[in-house]
């Protein structure tokens, strides 16, 4: 239904169940995709997968210097980023009166400051353009908060209010700035989970079940679409019902 | 008037959408010739790729009018 075709998306945590999907729907429906990620070997792969129209950009996004080279490198391998996912991100749980600095930081740095930068890298482009997609992936939590996740859910809520703030700015540019917020989706994250912790979560979930990554990249693929065009800031939740938003 | 000020003034009316004769030499591009904040930055960027000069934040906010810009440029081009 969303065709994609001429239009090029870099995706960030590619490697990732949630990312390597978002990937794929993109490709399928005709864009050329930059796929970053930190380790290389499964970027490969999973560029082997798509075959053309793949190209693999690595980035330690906790490396301020080399998410400021992402965008450029991305426009280089594919001609510019008409559309960029922000899907990257790590966990560093503790409770808040044992969680340390450092794992505040680092994941405020990588999961917000990272995407700040990747936004503010590919705006001149798509300024130019007059049309470009940014799509932040952030997460239930950010909304609901979640024991153990105090960097985290600031995070994901600090990318609810950076989309919001950069739709303002560049709406009258043909672009679009918006959130996918996740629920419990099935990935090697939430594989994890003990059977009993598995069944304490999907008790809360309206659905009775976890997400998969596809649901996640549909609702990606959604935003990226020139039929989205008049959808900013928002964000659209896609949880089973755990939180109707 | 001097090559810079033409092409200056070519971005200006293509940027901005305005008549030529109102690209003035005291013309300011948010007071008087309807640019916004995101127009200014996108001018600036028009600027620097244009003439192949990097212009830095500082600068860029002393860039009012018309004939900041082709002053600025002048000096650094």
């Amino acid at each position: 239904m969303f065709d994609l075709t001429g239009k090029n998306a870099l995706v960030t945590g590619a490697s990732g169940g949630i990312g390597a999907d978002i990937a794929r729907a993109l490709h399928k429906a005709g864009a050329t995709v930059a796929l970053s990620g930190t380790r290389e070997a499964p970027l490969a792969e999973l560029a082997a997968e798509l075959g053309e129209r793949a190209h693999v950009v690595t980035c330690n996004l906790s490396d301020a210097a080399a998410v400021e080279a992402l965008p450029k490198a991305a426009a280089d391998a594919m001609g510019s980023v008409d559309v960029l996912v922000n899907n990257a991100g790590i966990t560093r749980d503790n409770l808040a009166m044992r969680m340390s600095d450092e794992e505040w930081q680092s994941v405020i740095d990588v999961n917000l400051t990272s995407t700040f930068r990747l936004c503010r890298g590919v705006l001149r482009g798509m300024m130019k353009a007059r049309w470009g997609r940014v799509i932040n992936i952030s997460s239930i939590v950010g909304t609901t908060g979640n024991p153990g996740q105090v960097n985290y859910s600031a995070a994901k809520a600090g990318m609810v209010g950076l989309s919001k703030s950069l739709a303002f700015e560049v709406a009258s540019r043909g672009i679009t700035v918006n959130c996918v917020a996740p629920g419990f989706i099935q990935t090697a994250m939430t594989d994890k989970l003990n059977d009993e912790q598995k069944g304490r979560i999907l008790a809360q979930i309206p659905s009775g079940r976890m997400g998969s990554p596809q649901e996640i990249a549909a609702a990606v693929l959604y935003l990226a679409s020139a039929e989205a065009g008049y959808v900013t800031g928002s964000t659209l939740h896609v949880n089973g019902g755990m939180a109707m938003l | 008037m001097s090559d810079i000020a033409d092409r200056v003034k070519k971005i200006v009316v293509e940027h901005l959408g305005v008549e030529e004769e109102k690209v003035t030499e005291n013309a300011s591009f948010i007071d008087d010739l309807g640019a916004d904040s995101l127009d200014t930055v996108e001018l600036v960027m028009a600027f620097e790729e244009e003439f192949g000069i990097e212009i830095p934040d500082d600068a860029a906010e002393t860039i009012q009018t018309f004939g900041d810009a082709v002053k600025f440029i002048s000096e650094k081009a």
